[in-house]
């Protein structure tokens, strides 16, 4: 079949732009994936459907349009294990539960191996996956030749692949279907998406959150869940709350249309570049974040040429790509690369964030796990590690290795 | 890629500076004798604004000296702090 036979036709309306009502049971700031996978689980699993996505810009305009769509569960330890792979078993059913088209494919994520240490890292991580329960395999250079014939795994002085980590259930999926079928899905229960609604302020009596002011006027509310990614900051500060997060730009770019040449994902955390082929043949490729702090989604040229430095190495077949398109997104990063995810010191407000450069795998997790948080008031059992008092007693969840370059 | 002004050299690529997060984050006089949040905070807590920040820089490809500047994490306008 064509790929262009498989995508659904371009939809007139799949959800109404909702003009702000006075109050809500919940508001969720935010519609990026999160937010919208949170409103759309509020509504389908817990019966409210009261409830309102603000979003300042246009719906998915943040990170949820600009990310490269990496899906995987491969964390090292348990309480990422169980978050991540909760969402990678909910993408298995997504275009079920959302009846659309995801495009999720399942091609297989590989992790290269180029030094000692990369090795001894990648083999502890796999043994890690496998206690619990996850689809992780280490491979030989062989083998990795085998499976990305493109990829040059000869023994070369510099990056050489020594071997490399690999989780054949992760993949890629089409961003913008998905935000668009949680979108569609949680309109049709009955969630408004106000677009063009940035929230300003906030109006709180004691360590109640009474109302979210906005650029369209005050919004009373029941609860409030914060999905505002990279922005977060900002708005936890305006609620008198300091959270360990700093925004970075984070970069990708894409080539013009290729032939398939390229059926997996692969990834390299030492040399700092990420690929996979989009099904209509643009090779997509990322590296890390821009080491400053900054909210222009906009990051340096220097970082996208060291990125394709590399990918030519790794990837002689590239040197005669193009690059067509770069863009950035804000992403934030907490001090341990693990998100936070539970209540905020307030009776009625929730935070959702730190997600950093890898939150798009789990858009339908946190999306499920949030609402549920934000439906009983406590943390689901799968966020409660992920509280934000980790980083005071200590019990930091440090997935520098799983998540430092790698999405 | 920004051009950051060395107080020393001068303005120079980007590329030849380390990044160093907020200015004036001084190290606690006495840290056995905070709570555990102050410690926190002083190991967790920086500032993240959408706008003016005072940041550090070291100048490792020049005078090998950290230095603080002011920039504007939207426009990436710099002056000096
Ligand atoms: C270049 C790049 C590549 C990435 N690659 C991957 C990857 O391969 N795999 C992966 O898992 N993750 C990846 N990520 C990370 C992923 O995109 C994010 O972790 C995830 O999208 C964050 O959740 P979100 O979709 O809700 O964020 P967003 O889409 O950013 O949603 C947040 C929304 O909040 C809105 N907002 C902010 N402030 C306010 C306000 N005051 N009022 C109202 N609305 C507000 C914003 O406009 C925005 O739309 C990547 C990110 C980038 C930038
Ligand atoms: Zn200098």
């Amino acid at each position: 079949m064509r790929i262009s036979d498989r995508l659904p036709d371009h939809p007139d309306f799949l959800w109404a732009d909702a003009e702000p009502r006075k109050s809500y049971d919940v508001v969720v700031i935010g519609g990026g994936g999160h937010g919208l996978a949170t409103a759309y689980y509020l509504a389908a699993h817990h019966g409210i459907t009261n409830v309102a996505v603000l979003e300042k810009g246009w719906l998915a305009g943040g990170n949820m349009a600009r990310n490269t769509t990496i899906i995987r569960s491969n964390y090292l330890w348990d309480e990422s294990a169980g978050i991540y792979e909760h969402s990678l078993k909910l993408w298995e059913t997504l275009e079920d539960e959302l009846d659309t088209q995801v495009l999720f494919s399942q091609r297989g994520v590989l992790n290269l191996a180029h030094n000692l240490a990369d090795v001894r890292e990648g083999k502890r991580r796999v043994n890690a996956n496998q206690l619990n329960g996850l689809d992780a395999q280490w491979l030989s250079p062989e083998e990795i030749g085998k499976l990305v014939p493109i990829l040059d795994v000869s023994d070369r002085p510099r990056h050489p692949v020594v071997g490399g980590t690999f989780q054949p259930r992760a993949g890629i999926a089409k961003h913008d279907y998905v935000a668009w079928g949680f979108a569609r899905a949680a309109h049709a229960l009955g969630v408004d998406i106000v677009q063009n609604c940035e929230v300003t302020g906030f109006q709180t009596s004691g360590d109640t959150v009474m109302a979210v002011e906005t650029s369209r006027g005050t919004i009373g509310c029941g609860k409030v869940a914060l999905a505002a990614a990279g922005h977060t900051a900002v708005l936890a500060g305006h609620l008198g709350v300091r959270l360990p997060l700093q925004s970075h730009p984070l970069q990708a770019l894409v080539s013009e249309l290729l032939e398939q040449v390229l059926d997996t994902v692969v990834m390299s955390n030492a040399v700092h570049v990420y690929v996979s082929q989009a099904h209509k043949g643009e090779l997509v490729m990322g590296a890390g974040v821009d080491a400053h702090v900054g909210y222009g989604q906009r990051g340096s040229f220097h970082v996208i040429e060291e990125q394709m430095a590399a990918a030519v190495e790794l990837f002689p077949i590239f040197g005669r790509a193009h690059v067509l398109r770069t863009w950035a997104g804000i992403v934030d990063v907490t001090p341990d690369a693990s998100p936070i995810v539970g209540t905020l010191p307030f009776d009625n407000a929730f935070v959702n964030c730190g997600w950093g450069t890898g939150g798009f795998k789990a858009t339908p997790g946190v999306g499920s796990v949030y609402a549920d948080t934000v439906a009983h008031g406590r943390p689901h059992e799968l966020a409660a590690p992920f509280a934000l008092d980790r980083f005071t007693t200590g019990r930091l969840i440090d997935e520098h290795g799983a998540a430092a370059v790698a999405h | 890629m920004l051009r950051i002004p060395c107080p020393h050299c001068g303005e120079r690529d980007e590329t030849e500076f380390h990044y160093g997060g907020e200015a004036g984050v001084d190290y606690p006089a006495d840290p056995s004798a905070l709570a555990d949040d102050a410690w926190a905070a002083y190991l967790f807590l920086r500032a993240n604004p959408r706008g003016w920040f005072r940041e550090r820089w070291f100048h490792g490809s020049g005078c090998r000296l950290w230095f603080a500047l002011e920039r504007h994490t939207v426009t990436d306008e710099i002056r000096s702090a």
